[in-house]
C-alpha cells in the first residue's frame, strides 16, 4: 500500500489522491516553502547582536514606526469607510450602483506602480486634489496613509458585504417592534453581528498595507527618518549588497505577517461560527 | 417574508393609512440618512478610486494623441510589453495547473493536515513583495545559495528574465487555487464518484465531470492571477536589475520613465495597465453572477 494513504482518513473511490499530493507538496516547497526558509536560515547565521542592531538600528525604528502607524490609521479609515460603502451598496439602490460595486475591487486589479504615480499626481501640490489642501499630501507621511487606503480598500467593503447581505432583518424589525429607533437597532444589533467580518477585513486591510511597497514609494518621497517605510528599507540595505541586514529586517515583517495570517485565520472561523445558517 | 406581515410593520406617520407613499419601513433610513450615507460613500470612493483612476487617461493623453503612441510604441516600452506578457504568460499556467491540483486534493479527500496545508497554500499573500523577491535573491544570488554553481555552469536567474518569472509565480501562487477550493468543496464528490461507477477513467471523469463544473471559477482565478501577475512590481523590482530593454516589465519601465520626469511616457504605459486592470473587473463581474448562481445550486444539492 502506498503511504500517502497512510494519511486518508476517509476511503475515496476517486482517483489522483497520490498524483495531487506529490505535485502539490512538491510544487509548494520549491516555489514557496524552500526560499521562504532561505530568509529564516540566512538570518540564522547571524550573530544575535549582529542581528539585534539590524533591526534596531534607529533608521530601521523609525520606518518601523510610520509603516506601523500609516497602516493602522489606513485600516481605521477603510475600516470606517468601507463599512458605510458596503452599506449603501447593500440597502440602497442609486444610480450606477453596479458599476461602483464592480469599481471597489480596482485596488485589487490595478498594478501598484499605476496606484502609485495616480495618487501622487492627484495630491501633488498641482494635482488636481493637491492644489486645494491646505497642506502637502505627497512625498510626506501623510502620502503614505493615501497609498495604504488606496491599496486596503476593497477588504472591509468585501468582507462584510456579504454579511449584510445575508443579515437577517427580522431581528432588526423585532428590534423596532420593542421600541429601538433606527440608530439604537444599528448599535445593538447590527454591528455586533457585523463585527467578525469588519474586524477580518480590517485585519486584512492592515496585514496587506504593513507589506505594500509599489503604491508607495511614488508618493512617500522616501526622506530617511521620515518617511521611509520597511520594505522600502529592505531594497536600500540589498542595493548596499547587505544582504544579511536585508533579511534580518525582513524577517521580523515576515514573523510579524505570520502571526497576522493567523490571527485572521482565527477571525474567519469565527465569522463562520457567528453567522451559520 | 410574506407580504402582509412586512405591511404589518409598516409604522404610519402623521399621515393617515390611504396616504401610504408617505410610510416609511422600519427598517429603514429617513431619506437624509440615506443620502448622506451615499453621499459620503461616493465622495470617499471618488478621493481614493475614481480620481486616481481618471487622472492616469488624462496625464496620459496631455502631450497629445502622437506622443502617446510614440510612448507605448518605442523600443524599450515594446520590450518591456513582451516580457510582461511572457512573464504572466508562464507564471498564469504553472499556477493553474497547481491550482486544479490542490483543489482537487483539498476538495475531494479528507486527509490529515489539510488545515496546515491551506494555511500554506495562502502564505504568499501575507509576504511583502519585497520579501518575495528577496528570498529568490537569497536562493539563487550571487552570495545565494546555487550562486556559486550557476555561475560556474553560466547561467543567470537573477537580474535575468527566469528570477523575474520565478517572483511573479511566488505572489500569483494561490489565486486560482483558492477560487477552486471553496466551489469544489461545496459541489462534493458525488459527480465524480457516479463517473467512475459508470466505468469512466481518472481522466474522462476529469474532463466531463469536473471541468465543466468548475470552468467559470478557474476562468475567474487566472483572470484575477493574470492582472496580478502583469502587475507585480515590488518582488520583479528586487530581481530584475532593471536592464533597459533586457529585464524591465511593464511597472518597472513606468517607474524608470516617471523618475527621469517623462511623466506623459510614463502614463501614456501606464494606462495600458490601468485599461487591463477595467478589463479585468468587467470580466470578474460578468463571471462573478455566472460562480455565484453555480455556488448557490451546488449549496442546495449539499444541502
Amino acid at each position: 500500500m502506498p503511504r500517502a494513504h497512510l494519511l486518508l482518513t476517509r476511503h475515496s473511490v476517486l482517483p489522483g489522491f497520490n498524483l495531487a499530493l506529490g505535485f502539490t507538496l512538491l510544487y509548494l516547497a520549491l516555489i514557496v516553502l524552500i526560499p521562504l526558509s532561505a530568509a529564516f536560515l540566512k538570518t540564522a547565521t547571524m550573530t544575535a547582536p549582529a542581528f539585534w542592531s539590524a533591526v534596531t538600528s534607529p533608521r530601521v525604528l523609525a520606518s518601523y514606526r510610520l509603516t506601523f502607524s500609516a497602516s493602522l490609521a489606513a485600516a481605521l479609515l477603510n475600516a470606517l469607510f468601507g463599512l458605510v460603502v458596503a452599506w449603501v451598496l447593500v440597502r440602497y439602490e442609486f444610480p450606477a450602483r453596479r458599476l461602483v460595486d464592480a469599481l471597489v475591487d480596482l485596488p485589487f486589479a490595478l498594478p501598484t506602480a499605476v496606484a502609485g504615480i495616480a495618487l501622487t499626481a492627484l495630491y501633488s501640490s498641482h494635482g488636481w486634489l493637491g492644489q486645494w489642501l491646505p497642506f502637502k499630501v505627497s512625498y510626506t507621511p501623510l502620502g503614505v496613509l493615501v497609498a495604504l487606503t488606496f491599496i486596503g480598500l476593497p477588504f472591509v467593503v468585501r468582507t462584510v458585504q456579504p454579511v449584510l447581505e445575508d443579515l437577517q432583518q427580522e431581528a432588526e424589525e423585532a428590534a423596532a417592534t420593542l421600541g429601538a429607533d433606527r440608530w439604537q437597532t444599528f448599535r445593538r444589533v447590527i454591528v455586533p453581528t457585523l463585527m467578525p467580518a469588519l474586524l477580518t477585513g480590517f485585519a486584512l486591510a492592515f496585514a496587506r498595507a504593513l507589506g505594500e511597497y509599489g503604491s508607495v514609494i511614488f508618493i512617500a518621497g522616501n526622506m530617511p527618518m521620515v518617511s521611509e517605510i520597511t520594505p522600502l528599507l529592505i531594497i536600500t540595505k540589498l542595493e548596499q549588497y547587505d544582504y544579511a541586514g536585508a533579511t534580518a529586517i525582513a524577517t521580523v515583517l515576515l514573523v510579524v505577517a505570520f502571526v497576522l495570517l493567523l490571527a485572521i485565520n482565527a477571525l474567519q472561523a469565527w465569522t463562520r461560527a457567528g453567522h451559520g445558517p | 417574508m410574506s407580504t402582509s406581515a412586512a405591511q404589518a410593520l409598516l409604522l404610519p406617520s402623521e399621515a393617515p393609512a390611504h396616504a401610504s407613499r408617505r410610510w416609511r419601513r422600519v427598517t429603514g433610513e429617513p431619506a437624509a440618512v440615506k443620502w448622506l450615507l451615499i453621499g459620503v460613500a461616493l465622495s470617499f470612493l471618488a478621493l481614493f478610486l475614481f480620481l486616481p483612476l481618471a487622472i492616469v487617461f488624462a496625464e496620459a493623453i496631455k502631450k497629445g494623441f502622437d506622443a502617446y503612441v510614440a510612448a507605448i510604441s518605442e523600443p524599450d516600452a515594446l520590450s518591456a510589453i513582451g516580457l510582461t506578457l511572457l512573464a504572466a504568460g508562464i507564471a498564469v499556467p504553472m499556477n493553474l495547473v497547481f491550482g486544479i491540483a490542490a483543489a482537487w486534493l483539498i476538495a475531494k479527500f479528507e486527509f490529515r493536515g489539510k488545515n496546515v496545508l491551506l494555511t500554506l497554500i495562502d502564505l504568499p499573500f501575507s509576504v511583502s513583495p519585497v520579501i518575495s523577491g528577496l528570498i529568490y535573491v537569497l536562493v539563487f544570488g550571487l552570495q545565494g545559495w546555487f550562486g556559486e554553481w550557476l555561475r560556474e555552469h553560466d547561467l543567470k536567474v537573477i537580474f535575468a528574465v527566469p528570477a523575474i518569472v520565478l517572483a511573479t509565480v511566488f505572489v500569483t501562487f494561490p489565486f486560482v487555487a483558492r477560487e477552486l477550493i471553496p466551489l469544489m468543496q461545496a459541489q462534493g464528490t458525488e459527480h465524480e464518484e457516479a463517473a467512475r461507477v459508470l466505468g469512466a477513467g481518472g481522466w474522462t471523469m476529469f474532463r466531463r465531470v469536473t471541468l465543466p463544473n468548475i470552468k467559470w471559477a478557474l476562468l475567474y482565478g487566472v483572470i484575477l492571477c493574470n492582472a496580478r501577475a502583469m502587475g507585480e512590481f515590488g518582488a520583479v523590482s528586487v530581481v530584475s536589475g532593471h536592464i533597459r530593454g533586457q529585464t524591465n516589465t511593464m511597472p518597472l519601465h513606468i517607474e524608470i520613465l516617471y523618475n527621469e520626469y517623462q511623466f506623459a511616457a510614463a502614463f501614456a504605459v501606464a494606462s495600458l495597465l490601468a485599461l487591463l486592470a477595467l478589463v479585468t473587473l468587467v470580466l470578474k463581474y460578468l463571471i462573478e453572477q455566472r460562480v455565484k448562481s453555480q455556488r448557490r445550486e451546488a449549496g442546495e444539492r449539499s444541502e
